[in-house]
């Protein structure tokens, strides 16, 4: 059954990449849609493109196993919106083109500018992608189980998927798909915590009192915690520092995040952005305060024994619904998971692809100018190819135990360290030049991945007993204690930043300030919606 | 954008050739689209600079700090308020507030709503922000708005 409905979403995407192909000609509709997506078409968009499986199927398992703590990232995962609204989006619109890149090289050397920006967007997006991946391949390899689908065959599937949306179909078929998957997602959601406040007869009061006494074994012997306290998970002596820095990652990075901010390309203009912004940040809260019932509705009503039995944590929310609406909306939200990956690996392969091409391609590598007519969405196409292979045989090559969660984290605090300082000093700061801009590019990309790699997800001792794909790469004491550096990765992102600055003039930078203060505070000479 | 050379003509700014749309109309009846400006045509329509010492352009950017820099940095007190508490005064956010639910879990609820109003606060001073802004275009673009 859950086959079924799985193959009914592909079915339907596929429509829409057809659809969508026979009207993506030329550039700004493969990379931007013709610039003609409605606000709240947008909003819907960026939710979906937001809202990965990370958010659906983890943040219900962390609140089933962990309680509170828990729902702390939901809470992150909504306020960063605030930096998107308030700092990045209109400007970005008004002054770019297709990527952020555009913003930068506005005033500045475009080469050295564009080069160290593509090399950060791609690098967020390839880690990013990889996660999605390997999470996408065991996930549908456990709901699928009874269909014989292994997990090769599903990151197969997923990548394949990803690369015939893009390929063909462009941005426009990559939006419809995502803003499909936000209308399915919501629903499902929403659908699901009215079964779970059913369950405890509308009583919020009942609800919050089973939620005091959740019971589940530890190592043989019966548990009773109160979910609703504090430090289930992060715990002292570095919990409460690892949970400022996850924050800062959460508030700085998703405003960096290159596939977030490509979609503010797709509208007609800065004011639409605006609205689109705003229908996301509805969207993303209602969900993520919805998380409330489904993580806590799954360690209630299905409790943390049976989830751990039943696949593990990423299965909290498809085993709630199966047990309050059986195996007809198992499969429904099994269906919904996978349209979820779908969208976001989707949307990750279009803005990669459009900063190798837009930025590396074209105007790092022929200095500004196409050669032959539709050159550059040639090479978009054969780079979300070439993108979604490396995707797939990293996935295959980590197998499905593999832990990739912080490759997410990575992912954010490269967004936050080396993208956002560099956009946020280059719109209001009139000294900033091309040297900074590379230095903090450089210093944010680096410190975020050093860490990261001296942090404990990756070093670190296990017993003996740990099977082989569960264990540390690195066999030693981590050097860095934050799971998430961006506490200090992104302080070191302004000041490579600023040192860059002041270690050399440019006049031109300077001198162009004004002409990228009044495009991108007014939307004068900004792109237009053209087709 | 290559805007290095911004008075030489061959600088086409905006190179999406291939696109449908890049066919000229015959004839110069109309104005030209944007996309067939060159560089200098499109890069220069409007003094840059002039245009930052208009008083109509400098009201409009104070007005838009005054919000911006405000809201800012308050939603990042209240947000931040949150792992701070949790981390280091477990004590405090145990406590039972409203039945079983305890302070911590109100105050992660509250941001939501905090969100939500700061959204809708700036929306609502947007559309003040979008009437500066129209100002600001009709008087730096005089001698565009015969042509339209």
């Amino acid at each position: 059954m859950a086959l079924a409905m799985f193959l009914f979403f592909v079915g339907i995407t596929l429509v829409i990449t057809y659809w969508a192909a026979r009207r993506t000609s030329g550039s700004n509709a493969f990379f931007a849609a013709n610039r003609q997506i409605k606000g709240w078409q947008n909003g819907f968009a960026v939710a979906g493109d937001y809202m990965s499986a990370a958010s659906f199927l983890g943040i219900a398992g962390i609140i089933a196993f962990q309680g509170y703590d828990g729902f702390m990232y939901s809470v992150g995962w909504l306020v960063a919106y605030l930096t998107v609204l308030l700092i990045v989006a209109e400007p970005l619109r008004n002054a770019g083109k297709y990527t952020m890149a555009d913003v930068l090289a506005y005033r500045l050397s475009p080469r050295p500018v564009r080069a160290m920006a593509s090399l950060s967007t791609i690098t967020v997006s390839i880690f990013y992608m990889i996660a999605q991946m390997v999470g996408a391949g065991a996930l549908v390899a456990l709901l699928l189980r009874n269909s014989g689908i292994s997990y090769r065959t599903a990151v197969i599937g997923v990548g394949v998927l990803m690369i015939v949306y893009v390929v063909f179909g462009g941005m426009l078929a990559t939006t419809w798909v995502q803003i499909v998957k936000a209308i399915l997602l919501m629903s499902g959601t929403i659908l699901l915590s009215i079964l779970v406040l059913a369950h405890f007869g509308f009583s919020f009061a009942a609800f919050f009192e089973a939620i005091g006494h959740v019971t589940y074994h530890d190592q043989g012997a019966v548990v009773v915690k109160d979910f609703l306290q504090p430090g289930l998970r992060f715990k002292p002596p570095y919990g409460a520092l690892d949970l400022i820095s996850l924050g800062m990652a959460l508030i700085f990075g998703t405003a960096g995040l290159p596939h977030i901010l490509v979609r503010f390309y797709t509208v007609p203009d800065a004011k639409t952005a605006r609205i689109s912004v705003v229908w996301a940040m509805g969207l993303i809260g209602t969900f993520y305060i919805l998380t409330t019932f489904l993580g806590f509705g799954a360690a209630t009503i299905v409790g943390r024994d049976k989830i751990a039995t039943g696949g593990g944590t990423n299965m909290s929310a498809p085993l709630l619904a199966q047990s309050l609406g059986g195996d007809l909306f198992f499969a429904f939200v099994a269906a919904i998971a996978f349209a979820t990956i779908l969208a976001v690996v989707a949307g990750l392969t279009i803005s990669a692809s459009t900063s190798f091409a837009h930025d590396f391609y074209t105007n790092v590598i022929h200095r500004g100018t196409e050669r032959r007519p539709g050159e550059e969405v040639r090479v978009a196409r054969v780079t979300a190819f070439v993108v979604g292979a490396i995707a797939i045989s990293i996935a295959i090559l980590l197998g499905p135990n593999a832990n990739v969660a912080f490759l997410v984290a990575l992912a954010f605090a490269v967004a936050a360290s080396a993208n956002l300082p560099v956009i946020v000093l280059s719109l209001f700061w009139k000294r900033f030049n091309t040297l900074g801009s590379v230095c903090g590019l450089a210093t944010g990309l680096f410190a975020s991945i050093l860490l990261i790699v001296i942090g404990p997800s990756i070093m670190g001792v296990d017993a003996a007993g740990a099977t082989a794909t569960a264990r540390h790469l690195i066999q030693s004491p981590p050097i860095f204690p934050l799971e998430n550096p961006g506490i200090v990765s992104i302080p070191l992102g302004f000041i490579g930043a600023i040192a860059g600055t002041l270690l050399s003039r440019e006049p031109e930078a300077e001198r162009k300030y004004d002409e990228l203060l009044v495009r991108a505070s007014t939307g004068l000479g900004a792109e237009k919606a053209t087709g | 954008m290559d805007h290095k050379n911004p008075d030489t003509t061959v600088n086409d700014l905006t190179p999406s050739v291939g696109a449908a749309t890049d066919v000229a109309p015959l004839g110069h009846a109309a104005p030209k689209p944007p996309h067939e400006m060159t560089a200098a045509e499109d890069s220069q329509p409007v003094d840059w600079s002039g245009v930052t010492r208009m008083p109509e352009f400098r009201a409009m950017l104070r007005a838009k700090l005054r919000f911006i820099i405000p809201a800012t940095l308050i939603f990042i007190t209240y947000y931040f308020a949150l792992p701070v508490l949790v981390g280091y005064a477990p004590g405090l956010m145990s406590r039972k507030i409203i039945g079983t639910v305890n302070l911590a879990y109100v105050f992660a609820f509250s941001q939501f709503f905090m969100a939500w109003i700061i959204a809708a606060l700036y929306l609502r001073a947007a559309s003040r922000f979008d009437r500066m802004e129209h100002e600001v275009i009709e008087k730096a673009l005089p001698a565009r708005k015969e042509t339209e």
